[in-house]
């Protein structure tokens, strides 16, 4: 019997796991596949103020600082987080007008972001292109290279004792709790649901309804090349965000949507997405005309209905609760587990969790 | 405009696909990334240089003679980067029209569509990584034959050819014919092994003459045929100045290697079409019916790239393929008719072209021999070591240790590496099914930012609604 049993091991997952076994539960981690081979796995590893929601400006500044000292808590995991000033970069008024807006709203809710002219935004990031009317400028920003998450945190919760069963898969939960697997009945005290895109079906086994919408992300990135840009790029609208890593690959993101769904996963590029994310990159730093794109990909996101973080007890349920549908998720993703183990253990979280009361009410109401 | 068939490369598969379609009444467009229809064995040389004719060149001659008469629509030159449509499709959406992405020969991107598709892609060359693999003068079988035939170039003036299959044999014939000194070949396979094809190779005496001729030619010249023995090592300072053999260093300016092929499922992947691991076809293939259907309707494989079976297997598999897209496409009333002939081609020259075929499966042995700091992705420098390492940290499949170590994340894609690379997880995971492969994405070769770009205005770019604050 253990204390816990954490179904799906993303950064939401492997984070709320380690921070669990660390205070001393028993704690089992399944997932289906590979350790964050899903979205924690496949994501642009932005580390940025300027896309996350303002809501949860609070979250991602305090885990900034986790994923760039990865290493001194996850046993010497690391993700290459680098730190780096990022910008938020507008081409007309209307976006210009957006970008002041949502300087503000993240501004009070403590990122410091300050709004620089063009020769400024040039000046901290000289590959810019010179059709920039506007930037927003966040020196707290940065960017990880997000398919080494799994490798950070697998030792990190093998030596806190977790017991970590990849390959084994779940598909159903009954009450007690007995966790069903394919290799067999799982049996724990607490579930913790955090299942990424997969939460509503997760929530299904408890008779829950939780919608959760899927969004299908695009990522491209280039060969290596000298060096054309130094920050975390991204446009007012949210976009775009654009790095250059220090092998000189560029990875161009912005949450494009491709096609894909739950069951299929992210399955193609569509041409008009793909083109039009290669422009806007090209548009925002032009020496990108000189890249070749290598590979483009997709990965799944998660969004509940009004886009907030789905963190929290699961109502009317004692002991289950949930973990995920937060937008930039990988960024605030350890601070995120973190709290909800605080939870867990019954202390009360450093910030407020995000409950999904609200959700399940809006669904009844409907 | 929608075509009825699209057919991706332009080898003996492919002309044969092509040709057999457009004939049948059917529009049909053929892309090709080289300048001239051929594809590997049958290797137009460019326009302006004349090459000796040879049987190979003289059955390519007829080859592009049957397609140019077809009235085929035939794009040279153009060199496919995307595939789309088809599956790939929003769920609950009719499967679309296929789509090919090529780049034109003018470097702009372009775009076909099609109601079938019938993938005539190649192979690419297998090389075990050894330790000196990367030096300069090293270099591939496959790229030694264009350089050869295209060309009329030599690699280097003193090549040791090594590697596995009837193609170590073709090349140093055709390195002595260009004027070349060849110190040496070096065969994976035993004389035993060679002894057993000799029966699968007896239904297609031209090429078992062929091969007979070649190895006459070897020993007239003096040249030393090692069986059974491989390459231990390359070395040299800036660029190739030896190789190892046994406990002889052999002196010479340029290494042609290769391992066998590998069928190129870049396209059958990116489609999801089911997949099998088939060592003696060349690795993993995708799942066909006897008429070279994939799992995906619509979609077909032909020649190498669905299963190593070798030039002269591969024009017959092209027009079963194209038979059943016909079929498929409520276009070719009797079927069973039309494919009698070519299936029972097929199977004759499959059976010979079979035989050669698990003479160029990959060697394990070959993989277990690579010391612990070879590089094997050569793009990203990952070494043997590390990618073991990677294992030990968890990774059990090929996606995971790209992942874990960037092994294959490179321009090639896995291409160069992932054969030596899926070995040694195979040998950490349990076997090569487990080990399965990397994903299929786009683009299918790089393909360059500016391309792609074209002209435009900030006003064409669709960007989305903003994400909420
Ligand atoms: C392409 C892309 C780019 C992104 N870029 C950024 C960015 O730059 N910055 C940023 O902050 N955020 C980014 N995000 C968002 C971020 O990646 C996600 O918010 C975050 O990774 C979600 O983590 P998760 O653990 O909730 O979900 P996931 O990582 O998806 O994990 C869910 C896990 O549940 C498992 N699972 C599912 N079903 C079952 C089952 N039945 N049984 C057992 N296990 C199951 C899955 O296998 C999976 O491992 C991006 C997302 C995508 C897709
Ligand atoms: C170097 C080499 C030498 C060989 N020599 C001999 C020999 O002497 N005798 C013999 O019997 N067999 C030989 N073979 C084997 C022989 O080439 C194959 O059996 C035969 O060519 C298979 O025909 P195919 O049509 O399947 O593939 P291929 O001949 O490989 O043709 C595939 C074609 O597809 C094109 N293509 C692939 N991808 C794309 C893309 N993305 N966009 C556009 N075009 C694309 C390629 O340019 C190529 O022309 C040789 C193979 C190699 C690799």
């Amino acid at each position: 019997m253990f204390d816990v049993a954490v179904i799906g091991a993303g950064v939401m997952g492997c984070s709320t796991a380690l921070f669990l076994a660390r205070a001393g539960m028993k704690v089992v981690l399944l997932d289906r596949g590979a350790i964050c081979r899903e979205a924690s796995g496949v994501n642009a590893g932005t580390l940025t103020m300027q896309m996350t929601r303002a809501a949860l400006i609070p979250y991602a500044l305090r885990a900034h600082e986790m994923w760039l000292r990865m290493p001194e808590w996850c046993d010497g995991g690391h993700v290459l987080a680098t730190g780096c000033p990022g910008l938020s970069v507008a081409f007309t008024e209307h976006e210009a007008a957006m970008l002041e807006e949502r300087a503000h709203f993240r501004r009070q809710a403590g990122a410091p972001i300050e709004l620089v002219t063009p020769a400024r935004a040039r000046e901290i990031e000289p590959g810019l292109s010179d059709r920039v009317i506007a930037a927003g400028h966040c020196p707290i920003d940065g960017f990880t290279s997000a398919y080494l998450t799994g490798r950070a945190f697998r030792p990190a919760l093998l030596n806190a004792g977790v017991e970590l069963r990849e390959n084994c898969g779940v598909h159903g939960i009954k009450p007690g709790f007995a966790v069903e697997t394919a290799a067999g009945v799982v049996q724990a005290k607490r579930i913790v649901l955090a299942g990424g895109v997969w939460l509503q079906d997760m929530a299904a086994w408890l008779g829950v309804t939780l919608p959760i919408k899927v969004l299908v992300n695009q990522l491209v990135v280039t060969e290596r090349m000298p060096q054309v840009m130094r920050t975390v790029l991204g446009v007012a609208s949210g976009l775009l965000s654009l790095k250059q890593y220090a092998n000189g690959s560029v990875l161009i993101g912005g949450g494009w949507q491709g096609i894909g769904d739950r069951a299929r996963g992210g399955l193609a590029v569509k041409p008009e997405s793909f083109l039009g994310n290669v422009r806007l990159a090209a548009h925002t730093v032009p020496a990108l005309r000189d890249a070749r794109v290598v590979r483009a990909w997709l990965g799944l996101e998660a969004e509940t209905a009004d886009a907030l973080p789905a963190i929290g007890p699961i109502p009317g349920i004692d002991d289950a609760w949930i973990i995920g549908s937060v937008h930039s998720g990988y960024t605030s993703g350890p601070y995120l587990g973190k709290l909800l183990a605080q939870a867990i253990c019954g202390e009360a979280p450093e910030l407020p969790l995000f409950p999904i009361d609200r959700l399940l009410a809006q669904e009844k109401a409907a | 405009m929608i075509y009825d068939i699209a057919v991706l490369g332009g080898g003996p598969a492919g002309m044969a696909a092509a040709a057999e379609a457009a004939q049948r009444g059917a529009r049909v467009v053929l892309l090709e990334e080289s300048a001239a229809p051929g594809g590997q064995v049958y290797r137009a040389p460019p326009a302006g240089f004349t090459v000796p004719p040879d049987a190979d060149s003289r059955a390519g001659d007829a080859l592009r003679a049957t397609l140019r008469q077809s009235g085929a629509e035939v794009r040279t030159g153009c060199r496919v980067w995307g595939v789309g449509g088809g599956p790939l499709v929003p769920m609950d959406t009719q499967a679309a029209p296929f789509r090919l992405d090529a780049l034109a020969p003018d470097g702009q991107s372009f775009a076909v569509q099609a109601r079938a598709l019938v993938l005539c892609a190649g192979t690419h060359e297998r090389i075990i990584a050894f330790p000196g693999w990367t030096l300069p003068g090293v270099l591939g079988l496959a790229a030694a034959t264009i350089l050869l035939k295209a060309h009329g170039m030599l690699p280097g003036r003193r090549v040791v050819v090594a590697g596995a299959g009837p193609l170590l044999y073709a090349v140093a014939a055709k390195l002595l014919k260009a004027g070349a000194e060849v110190p040496a070949v070096v065969d994976l396979a035993h004389s035993r092994e060679w002894a057993r094809a000799l029966p699968a190779l007896a239904v297609r005496p031209d090429l078992l003459a062929r091969g007979l001729l070649w190895r006459a030619q070897m020993l007239a010249r003096g040249v030393r045929v090692v069986s059974g023995a491989r390459i231990a090592a390359a070395a040299g300072g800036e660029a190739l100045e030896r190789v190892l053999v046994g406990d002889t260093w052999i002196d010479c300016d340029a290494l042609c290697i290769g391992h066998g092929l590998v069928p190129a499922t870049e396209a059958t992947r990116a489609f999801r079409a089911a997949h099998r691991y088939a060592a003696e076809a060349g690795g993993w293939v995708p799942v066909l019916d006897g008429d070279q259907r994939c799992s995906v309707p619509f979609l077909y494989a032909a020649g190498d790239g669905a299963g190593v079976r070798g030039a002269a297997a591969a024009p017959a598999s092209g027009r079963l393929a194209v038979l059943a897209a016909l079929h498929d496409l409520g276009m070719l009333p009797d079927h069973a008719g039309a494919r009698a002939a070519p299936a029972r081609d097929f199977a004759r020259a499959a059976k010979a072209g079979g035989a050669m075929a698990r003479m160029m499966a990959l060697r394990p042995a070959l993989v277990q021999a690579i010391p612990p700091e070879t590089i094997v992705c050569r793009c990203e420098g990952v070494t043997r070591a590390e990618i073991e390492a990677a294992c030990a940290d968890g990774a059990a499949d090929m996606n995971q240790m790209k992942q874990f170590t960037r092994c294959g994340m490179g321009p090639c894609q896995g291409r160069l590496c992932g054969e030596t690379a899926a070995e040694l997880v195979a040998m950490h995971c349990g076997g090569r099914e487990r080990a399965g492969f990397a994903t299929g994405r786009l683009p299918l070769r790089p393909v360059a930012m500016d391309a792609l770009l074209g002209d435009f205005d900030y006003a064409d770019i669709p960007v989305p609604n903003a994400a909420p604050i």
